[in-house]
């Protein structure tokens, strides 16, 4: 077995376990393991992000997924009740009819993906590419990552960065502008 | 106080350390995995933590809410600032090379570590922002409908 089979080999065990995690989320009523489970959840697809070497991506998963929304659904969980409402009958069929379409659709599309790795995706070829043979000359920083993200496509992340700037605006006017709770000055 | 000792011990040398690695991870973003957004991320985390174990007030005296807030708009503010420098300096929106006409990378450098700087302070201070938003209420405040 050589390196890459048994990076695939961790692919598949942590999408299994992503799965049975899933599974567990959606059976349990009781709110506190639900919140806990999606922490395991968060880290257990980090660690999968490392295994398919997106650690940018396995370092925000980490320190958002499991660590704030964690935190943040355990502050939202102590102002409601700790216990989900049963879902009636009705639900479950019509959960399971839209599950059914759209996984059909998901299997319908999936042979027009590239295979796994594949050199010629898409994601390999044309613009990403050019990225990649034009940064040492033009930006000359060794992560083709960052140049992309702040320098190439600099607008998008300006995008981003109003968009994160809005959610905390709207956040922080929707509860308590002060952040301060019922509190007296602090 | 926290009856929980191990929890403060251990967190009380964990904390400087995850600091440690925000700033790293964002300094060290143009060498290695990372950047503003992952950084930011983990900063923010930091001070969850200390104000899950040492408690809303002492965060609160720490990193203070008006530096959340202002911390936000000041991260958006350098970003698009950036920009609007560069437009001045004779290139286009956000084209870092015209910040230094003569050397190429270095505009781009400076370009980059600036904005970057610039997300990293607002993600941090949004993170910081929310938190402080949600664990500010209490159970029965003006949650209540009326």
């Amino acid at each position: 077995m050589n390196g890459a089979e048994i990076t695939q080999l961790f692919d598949y065990l942590f999408m299994v376990m992503l799965l049975f995690i899933g599974l567990a989320i959606i059976r349990l009523q009781n709110l506190f393991a639900v919140v806990m489970l999606t922490g395991v959840y968060s880290l257990i697809a980090a660690a999968w992000f490392v295994s398919l070497s997106a650690a940018d991506v396995a370092i925000t998963e980490a320190a958002v997924g499991a660590g704030i929304s964690t935190v943040l659904l355990l502050a939202a969980m102590l102002l409601t009740s700790g216990k989900a409402k049963p879902t009636t009958a009705f639900r479950h069929w019509a959960a399971l009819v839209v599950m059914t379409a759209a996984g059909a659709a998901v299997f319908y599309a999936l042979g027009d993906l590239p295979v796994y790795g594949a050199a010629d995706s898409p994601a390999n070829t044309g613009v990403g590419m050019a990225y990649i043979d034009r940064t040492p000359a033009e930006i000359n920083i060794p992560n083709v990552v960052t140049a992309v993200l702040a320098s190439y496509r600099g607008f998008d992340t300006m995008g981003e960065v109003f968009v994160v700037f809005a959610a905390g605006v709207g956040v922080a006017l929707l509860l308590n502008l002060s952040g301060r709770g019922k509190r007296g000055e602090d | 106080m926290n009856p929980y000792v191990v929890l403060r011990v251990v967190s009380k040398l964990l904390i400087p350390l995850i600091f440690l690695f925000g700033f790293y991870v964002h300094f060290h973003g143009e060498y290695s995995p990372g950047g503003g957004f992952s950084a930011g991320v983990v900063l923010g985390v930091g001070v969850i933590l200390y104000a899950l174990i040492f408690g809303m007030d002492a965060a609160r005296k720490a990193v203070p809410p008006w530096w959340a807030r202002i911390g936000m708009a000041m991260g958006a503010f350098i970003f698009a600032g950036v920009g609007f420098v560069s437009l001045f300096m004779g290139g286009n929106f956000l084209d870092y090379t015209a910040l230094d006409p003569n050397r190429t990378y270095l505009g781009q450098h400076l370009g980059i570590v600036a904005v970057e700087f610039g997300v990293r302070m607002s993600v941090t201070a949004v993170i910081i922002a929310i938190f402080y938003a949600f664990a500010g209420r209490e159970r029965t405040g003006d949650t209540a409908e009326g």
